[in-house]
């Protein structure tokens, strides 16, 4: 908590720019750092203009959106439930926001509408957990983690019966929109704009959050107003959670694994944590969909088969390593 | 800006407290009146309401009736940051989701003097380790809690509430898990900071440490009878007895009497 939050910031920082040079000059044409710099000067032809401008930095800077909300709300679901294994899609959103963005295919929708079904999806599942949870009155951490649990698995049952009545030309696109791909971002700024919202609005909470780590009763003897905080935590999370999924379907990992880690390496001062897991969450995810993009060049795999890929064996390393 | 020596003065007190234990008809009504520089014990058998009584104190539950009040201002009108500046408690359980070190456990009691956006500063840091100093657990500031023994969390528990130097302290049995030397050195720390000004309200499960460092005394008897009053007053054998339902024998060490059970 007296550590110095500055120094691992900037290194953090520092990989995302690194991470995002990369993304964008990697590809069928590929640029050198020093062709990416030529660009942003103005100073390189135009078919690099257009390639790097139109085509890669948007894509690239959607998975850096997406990467970070949903780290950070990985780590604020963490906080919430008081336990270090939670991830934002534990209350059942990603669920709802899929049976959202199926429908809308199965309707014959298409890009906006997608993602506007998603996005009442997830905020559906989000109501409904809440008010399930909510019940008489008492929601403890256990019986929200619950009722996520179970509404999520009912969420599993009626994408599994979509996607078995789908006509068959449906069938890829609904499998890459459920594992997750970048390439549905229609634009980035929504939700860089949020993240860095979020985040700010975060700093004065931070202290806060760590308390209310301890548990309720401690936090509240300590001064914090219990109800309304948790209240706001779980507002925070759904929305960016909800954000991150209509911008690219279901990525699994990035909100599980990159505040885990981050916990394991940097304590658990929450004021460290959250702006840490916007960084690291988004460099993940853009080293992860530049993967995404090479591996089988021409062809694409969806990134949330690569963060799943990644992500489960280091983070089974990681809790091996730590005892 | 020393918060160890803070002039501020408040005293806790209850009007016909009856505290509130589901499906348990109403207690005898409280009127205690916690003064600075008093050290009281709170004394009774499991599931008297001991615990119940403490957090009720701390505006953590709500009462069935009646009211509690810090100096004539009832703990419900109070902002919950402006109560834990004048009244701490350590709990009798903990749990600790995520791991911590002793040292950042003990900055959190810092919290309520700390605006949103203040970081905790070396005299924050500095606090912290005069706290963990007193209870002797210094030298483990860089360990997880997670690793410590019973013992040494409890004390890690009241270093935190030292460091949120409350001007009333709650304890919920303060000498649980300490070893014979420790529960003297908490009592005496205890009762040096009701010297300096403080106002001490303790649960106790051991009637000699009661005898020996409290000034007043609270039981709370199975039934919902409550009596308090000067500590001897209050522990007289017949009482005690009747408070444990078990039979006591008296002796008297150094001028204070000294309770020992009878074997049958």
């Amino acid at each position: 908590m007296i550590r110095p939050l500055t120094l691992p910031l900037l290194l953090l920082g520092l990989a995302s720019v690194l991470s995002m040079m990369l993304s964008v000059g990697i590809g069928s044409v590929a640029l050198s750092p020093s062709e990416v710099l030529a660009v942003f000067v103005g100073q390189s032809p135009d078919m690099h203009q257009t390639l790097v401008l139109e085509l890669r930095l948007p894509r690239t800077l959607a998975a850096f959106a997406t990467g970070g909300l949903l780290a950070v709300a990985g780590a604020l679901m963490q906080v919430l439930l008081r336990n270090p294994l939670a991830d934002p899609y534990v209350l059942g959103l990603s669920g709802g926001a899929a049976v959202g963005a199926l429908f809308a295919m199965l309707a014959g929708f298409g890009g906006f509408l997608i993602s506007g079904s998603a996005f009442a999806g997830a905020l559906l599942s989000t109501l409904m957990v809440f008010g399930l949870a909510h019940g008489t009155g008492s929601w403890t951490p256990t019986r929200l983690l619950l009722t996520g649990v179970v509404v999520a698995a009912g969420w599993g049952a009626v994408i599994t019966l979509m996607l078995a009545i789908s006509p068959a030309r449906e069938l890829p696109g609904m499998l890459y929109w459920l594992m997750g791909d970048v390439s549905y971002a229609r634009t980035p700024w929504p939700g860089l704009l949020l993240l860095l919202l979020v985040c700010l609005a975060l700093v004065p909470l931070g202290r806060g959050l760590n308390v209310l780590a301890r548990g309720p009763l401690q936090a509240a003897a300590l001064g914090v107003s219990v109800r309304p905080l948790e209240w706001l935590v779980y507002i925070l999370a759904s929305l960016l959670t909800a954000a991150a999924v209509t911008m690219a379907g279901s990525i699994g990992f990035v909100g599980l694994v990159v505040p885990h880690m981050l916990r394991l390496v940097l304590g658990n001062d929450q004021r460290l944590i959250l702006p840490a897991s916007a960084f690291a969450g988004g460099t993940l995810l853009v080293l992860a969909d530049a993967l995404a993009r090479v591996v089988i060049a021409p062809e694409q795999l969806p990134v949330g088969v690569i963060t799943a890929l990644l992500g489960v064996p280091t983070f089974l390393y990681l809790l091996y390593r730590s005892r | 800006m020393n918060a160890f020596r803070r002039p501020l003065m408040s005293h806790l007190n209850t009007r016909d407290l009856v505290i509130d234990i589901p499906d348990r008809p109403d207690a005898y009504p409280l009127g205690l009146t916690i003064e600075p520089g008093q050290v009281w014990g709170v004394l009774g058998p499991n599931g008297a309401g001991k615990t119940t009584l403490l957090h009720t104190l701390a505006g953590l539950r709500d009462a069935r009736r009646g009211s509690v009040c810090l100096d004539v201002q009832p703990l419900t009108t109070l902002p919950r940051r402006q109560l834990s500046q004048q009244l701490g408690l350590v709990f009798q359980d903990r749990q600790d989701g995520f791991p911590a070190t002793v040292l950042e456990t003990a900055l959190i009691g810092r919290h309520p003097w700390l605006s949103p956006w203040q970081m905790e500063s070396a005299d924050d840091v500095a606090m912290a380790e005069r706290s963990l100093e007193a209870l002797d657990v210094l030298h483990l500031k860089d360990r997880l809690v997670s690793t410590l023994s019973g013992g040494e969390r409890q004390r890690v528990a009241i270093a935190t509430l030292m460091t949120q130097a409350p001007h009333t302290w709650l304890l919920d049995e303060p000498t649980n898990h300490l070893d014979l030397h420790h529960q003297v050195a908490v009592m005496k720390l205890l009762t040096e900071r009701a010297k300096a000004g403080n106002a001490i309200f303790m649960c106790l499960h051991d009637l000699n440490l009661a005898a020996l460092w409290c000034d007043n005394i609270l039981l709370m008897f199975p039934d919902g009878e409550a009596c308090w009053g000067p500590a001897d007053r209050m522990l007289v054998p017949n009482a005690l007895e009747r408070l444990y339902n078990q039979d006591l024998e008296t002796v008297e060490v150094d001028g204070a009497p000294f309770f020992v059970p009878k074997r049958s």
